[in-house]
């Protein structure tokens, strides 16, 4: 019994020492050539343009059920024209960051496992090895890349349609005018609320991108292999992404104090 | 790739050697897959690898193309140690070297075409006319022009074995790697693959390793035979020298049901 629970405690440390060689090499690939810019720009559109969809109607009922719940708590203060403001800041400091982040965990997190997976499985990534190919950074080091460059760019696409969704709610009660919306919107947000907290989603992107080319490369038992590395690869990422979240806004707060309010 | 993998007449100084396997050995966890391999592939020549499944085929023919790197022994292509040979050098005998894996293993996200264009356009600076005629002719040689266009996943597992083909021959490689070339086909598109290879080495002159548990195929394509058995070589020679085995394994393989 106890030899089983130590073999076990071995093989996940065992794993996540692989993992972490695994993440590190990635990160050294993205600075060293060569470069595989091609297929780079390539996954860029994949992964980063066909989840703006996905992104901005999310974005859209983010924005909507926030505006709802901030109008209820703000309209006991009689502060009503605070809803923009108020709206913008939960949005952009966080709500957007990590919301864009759990979702492209989702959506791109099961898709990069499950392509991998099927790659590994049916030899694709052996055959491109054999011609002489460097699998990883073809397959991995660019995903890694286009993943870190989309999801701060969707995030502020989430940003945007969240606030867009906030008018359309307030407009249906208030009837307040886009132009006023949007001028109290910004009232109380600056560059200090937006890149903190956009520039901490490069880090979701590279921990989504790693994790899941890490379970898909290293796939095994055929096709349930393929659907475990797909589910793991969300799970996973989005664990990652929810606890490196804490430490990133721990980091911000020391790094830039007008954050914290302080 | 110097002449050493090519046709007969190579002058190289490691005669005609184009692969050598100097006692290799792997184990997987606490399976030992080989034990103290080694053999000689001549230039030219068609070389089989005979044996039953799990016998650890596949991994020496996996280890000649250095995906798989042996936990002892050497593996020599062309001259090259490739168990130890750095990224670059390893890319360079890579590029002489032709796999067809048992599934074709066709990249599925593109075209047939863009498939076998994939190693050419990663290895040379062609232009997109030269690229294009390439995939044209290589597709031609395997009986498949006019596919082009398709995608993997639309073609039979004869047309996808005859345009894995295409793609390990889009280099023009001195030597071809071949896992299995009749399994999963009916015996006459099998019958047909073995005549594109018999097609590769007589006419074009090259090397073919080739890992099969199909007998028919092996005395067509083979030179030299060698057969594992549970990670060791234990027999080698002509197809007419494993009839004549005394090799009581040999003997139970040759007289099985697909020695034809």
């Amino acid at each position: 019994m106890l030899d089983r629970a130590a073999g076990a405690v071995l093989s996940f440390l065992a794993t996540v020492g692989e993992a972490a060689l695994f993440a590190l090499a990635a990160a050294r690939a993205l600075v060293v050539p060569p470069f595989e810019v091609r297929e780079t720009v390539r996954q860029l559109y994949e992964l980063g343009f066909r989840s703006a969809p996905l992104i901005a109607v999310s974005g859209l009922a983010v924005g909507v059920v926030l505006s709802m719940h901030t109008r209820a708590s703000l309209e006991r203060f009689g502060a009503e024209s605070m809803i923009p403001a108020g709206l913008a800041i939960a949005l952009v400091r966080e709500t957007g960051p990590l919301t864009a982040g759990l979702l492209l965990s989702g959506r791109i997190g099961a898709g990069i496992g499950a392509e991998l997976g099927a790659m590994r499985v049916t030899e694709q990534i052996d055959a491109l090895e054999a011609s002489a190919v460097d699998a990883f950074r073809y397959l991995v080091v660019t995903r890694v890349a286009a993943c870190m460059i989309a999801v701060p760019i969707l995030t502020t696409v989430m940003n945007f349609s969240g606030m867009l969704g906030g008018f359309l709610a307030e407009r249906a009660i208030s009837g307040m005018s886009l132009a006023l919306y949007f001028e109290r919107a910004f009232s109380l947000i600056g560059m200090s609320d937006y890149i903190p907290a956009t520039a901490k989603t490069i880090v979701f992107g590279f921990i989504i991108a790693t994790v899941s080319s890490y379970l898909g490369f290293n796939t095994q038992s055929g096709t349930a292999g393929v659907g475990r590395a797909s589910t793991r690869a969300v799970v996973l990422s989005s664990i990652l992404i929810i606890v490196s979240n804490v430490l990133l806004v721990r980091a911000i707060f020391f790094l830039f104090p007008e954050v914290a309010g302080r | 790739m110097s002449a050493a993998l090519g046709p007969a007449g190579s002058t190289s100084g490691t005669a005609a050697h184009a692969v050598r396997l100097e006692g290799i050995s792997k184990t997987f966890g606490r399976r030992n897959v080989l034990a103290n391999v080694s053999f000689e592939v001549r230039a030219g020549t068609g070389f089989v690898i005979l044996g039953r499944s799990g016998t650890g085929k596949s991994v020496t023919l996996r280890h000649i193309v250095g995906l798989v790197r042996p936990d002892r022994g050497r593996v020599l292509v062309d001259g090259t140690d490739v168990a130890h040979a750095g990224t670059r050098e390893l890319s360079r005998v890579r590029q002489g070297i032709g796999f067809l894996f048992q599934n074709a293993a066709l990249f599925d996200s593109i075209t047939v075409g863009e498939n076998v264009a994939f190693p050419v356009r990663r290895h040379t600076s062609m232009a997109q006319d030269e690229i294009r005629a390439r995939v044209r002719e290589k597709l031609a040689a395997v009986g498949l022009e006019g596919e082009e266009d398709k995608m993997p996943g639309a073609l039979s597992g004869g047309m996808r074995k005859r345009a894995g083909l295409a793609r390990a021959l889009a280099l023009d490689p001195p030597l071809l790697l071949v896992d299995e070339p009749s399994a999963g086909l009916d015996p006459i598109t099998a019958d047909e693959i073995d005549s594109l290879l018999l097609d590769l080495k007589e006419r074009g002159g090259r090397t073919l390793v080739i890992v099969t548990h199909n007998i028919p195929s092996a005395r067509r394509l083979g030179d030299e035979l060698i057969m594992l058995h549970e990670g060791q070589v234990v027999e080698r020679g002509s197809a007419d020298h494993f009839d004549r085995s005394a090799n009581p394994i040999v003997r139970a393989f040759m007289s099985s049901r697909h020695s034809g």
